[in-house]
């Protein structure tokens, strides 16, 4: 029963290569009608342009990000030496070993941008783009190229690193003598050096400078936080339909409906976390109604993107805390997979939000385009996670909690 | 209440604890309750309790606070004294929120705990027979309720299932208010009489 060695299924071989082809097909399209649009107006030529580049952002940033998610969550709970994660260990490191690929994906795409010097994006790459409204001299080290350049490979590099050494350390124990701690311990000390790390990027700068700086006039200091407890929930739901996934296939048989309950907990009450840093961000700035801060939630709230502004309030928060609130609801495996795929979509829509009205203006377009990325990077994520189970045994036989996570009671 | 007859076995230990739940609950006796040291995982479950209502007992406190909040809030800066406070409306819902959430929060904690109280019957002056003077210490107590035909019979058989002492009590199966037992109660009564 314990030594399980997964098998990719053949339908998700296939979904995933056709997501990951329709993915690619867009991409060429997309270069080939946007990037270098022929539309005879000038105006709207840029326009397709930007959407090509935003719509890159968004999903390559928050793909890795939700991805970052599954080490983030393996590090917190080994920290806490928690066992109940241990039954299912095996899916947020097989998530968290393909975070160098979306990294390269997204370092290109950042990249590229910046060293093209596409200041239609991040607009405080154009020097005295508006010299009556200068950044400061700080912030101007801070958005400059030489500092995004670094920051942004170093953080990559450490990201995908602690990715692959956290699942490597956890099959290293598997072929070790019964009994034995000391790579549990160094899992422990690499844990501690991620979640170092994870502070001084994800949790602070990194959001700033890849998503914040594109409304470079615009800041708030709960962004990072806001954007971290978004692709949080979101990394959170995706093993959760892994977990489910796999458990449907006939593996995974010593994960119980207490682990899926925990899950459940995770999905539930970050959705309230998210909701209450999203509020703390717009409440502040809503009540002092300052015009340079203000002007960001005027195109959100009363502009062209109000329909995301509700919906995100609606699918990030009503849904999951109406739905999952009820315990036999966070023990149902429909009902689970329901909200963490309203989970996925809202903080999706969320991102969206956060990139667009930036780089596109008024002129969204949710048409094919982005239809085809976002399955471009489902298909991405399907085909990487999946082969990645079928190298290791599902079950971490030689964990020193195993025992502790097959009786667990949540 | 009621004075009713019961059978009680005290038991050393949960390992023997719950095999012996098993087997009563398997023979068909219905457990009046079972007292532990501390709180013993899955015995609820061993013992076939439904899943407490309380957790909607606290959604009711919740959503009464925050209507009360949103309410009161509403009434008095759109009704009672409706001030400008830097240009925001009178109904500043934003600005509302923290406190509705906190008020919220207190109901439904405040309400929560006075209920699990009133559930437990565990209030200032309350008392409740105890059935071994052990059952908070390092005892795990089990009681059966019984009738006259069956008394000796249920006693033998928890004393089957790896009983450490048994025995019949007569008492109260309910709470009451008072500070002492119902027998000493009743003899202070006599006295002061």
């Amino acid at each position: 029963m314990l030594n399980q060695e997964f098998k990719v299924p053949a339908k998700l071989k296939t979904t995933s290569m056709v997501l990951l082809g329709i993915g690619v097909i867009t991409l060429i399209a997309g270069v080939i009608f946007l990037l270098f649009s022929k539309d005879p107006v000038e105006p709207m030529r840029q326009l397709d342009q930007n959407r090509f580049w935003a719509v890159l952002l968004q999903n390559s940033i928050f793909f890795l990000l939700i991805a970052l998610a599954s080490v983030f969550i393996l590090s917190g709970v080994s920290l806490a030496q928690g066992g109940w994660i241990v039954a299912f260990r095996r899916i947020p490191e097989a998530i968290g070993s393909v975070v160098w690929v979306f990294a390269i994906i997204t370092g290109i795409i950042l990249l590229t941008l910046v060293w093209t010097d596409n200041f239609h994006i991040y607009a405080w790459l154009k020097d005295g783009y508006n010299p009556h409204n200068s950044l400061n001299s700080l912030k101007n080290f801070f958005l400059s190229k030489p500092f995004f350049t670094v920051w942004t490979i170093l953080v990559l590099v450490l990201w995908s690193w602690f990715g692959i050494k956290i699942r490597q350390l956890s099959i290293r124990q598997d072929s070790e003598p019964k009994g034995t701690t000391k790579t549990y311990w160094q899992n422990f000390n690499v844990s501690a050096g991620f979640i170092f790390v994870f502070a001084l990027s994800l949790a602070s700068t990194i959001p700033w400078l890849w998503i914040m700086s594109l409304d470079s006039h615009w800041f708030s200091t709960m962004f990072s936080w806001y954007t971290f407890a978004s692709s949080f929930v979101s990394g959170m739901s995706m093993i959760m339909l892994w977990v489910l996934y796999v458990k449907r296939h006939g593996y995974l048989e010593i994960v119980s409906n207490e682990h899926i309950h925990d899950l459940g907990k995770f999905m539930f009450a970050f959705s309230i976390f998210w909701t209450y840093l999203w509020f703390s961000q717009f409440m502040l700035i809503w009540y002092a109604n300052i015009p340079e801060e203000t002007i960001y939630f005027q195109t959100r709230m009363h502009g062209p993107y109000r329909i995301f502004y509700w919906l995100n309030i609606i699918l990030n928060f009503v849904c999951p805390i109406l739905i999952l609130m009820p315990r036999p609801n966070k023990r149902n495996y429909f009902v689970v997979t329901l909200v963490a795929i309203i989970i996925l979509v809202g903080h999706w829509i969320d991102f969206y939000q956060m990139v667009m009205p930036a780089t596109v203006q008024e002129h969204w377009k949710l048409g094919w385009f982005e239809f085809g990325i976002v399955c471009g990077f489902v298909g991405l994520v399907m085909y990487l996670v999946g082969n990645k189970l079928t190298t290791a045994p599902l079950v971490p036989q030689n964990n020193p909690l195993l025992k502790e996570t097959i009786i667990h009671i949540s | 209440m009621s004075i009713k007859k019961f059978a009680v076995a005290a038991y050393d230990d949960e390992a023997v604890l719950f095999p012996a739940v098993k087997k009563v609950r398997s023979a068909g006796y219905k457990i009046h309750d079972v007292f532990t040291p501390f709180a013993v995982h899955g015995l609820d479950e061993a013992l076939g309790e439904k899943e407490s209502d309380l957790h909607i007992a606290g959604f009711i406190y919740g959503i009464t606070g925050t209507s009360t909040a949103l309410g009161f809030m509403g009434w008095i800066f759109t009704t009672d004294w409706p001030q400008n406070f830097g240009g925001k409306p009178h109904f500043p819902l934003p600005a509302f929120i923290p406190i509705t959430f906190e008020l919220t929060v207190l109901f439904a904690a405040v309400g929560m705990v006075l209920t699990f109280c009133y559930l437990n019957q565990i209030m200032p002056g309350v008392k409740k027979h105890i059935f071994h003077p052990r059952q908070t210490d390092d005892k795990f107590v089990m009681v059966i309720e019984v009738n006259d035909t069956n008394a000796a019979e249920t006693e033998a058989f928890l004393k089957s299932t790896g009983a450490d002492e048994t025995n019949i009590q007569i008492a109260e199966s309910d709470w009451w208010y008072g500070r002492f037992d119902k027998k000493e109660d009743y003899e202070i009564q006599q006295q002061l009489a």
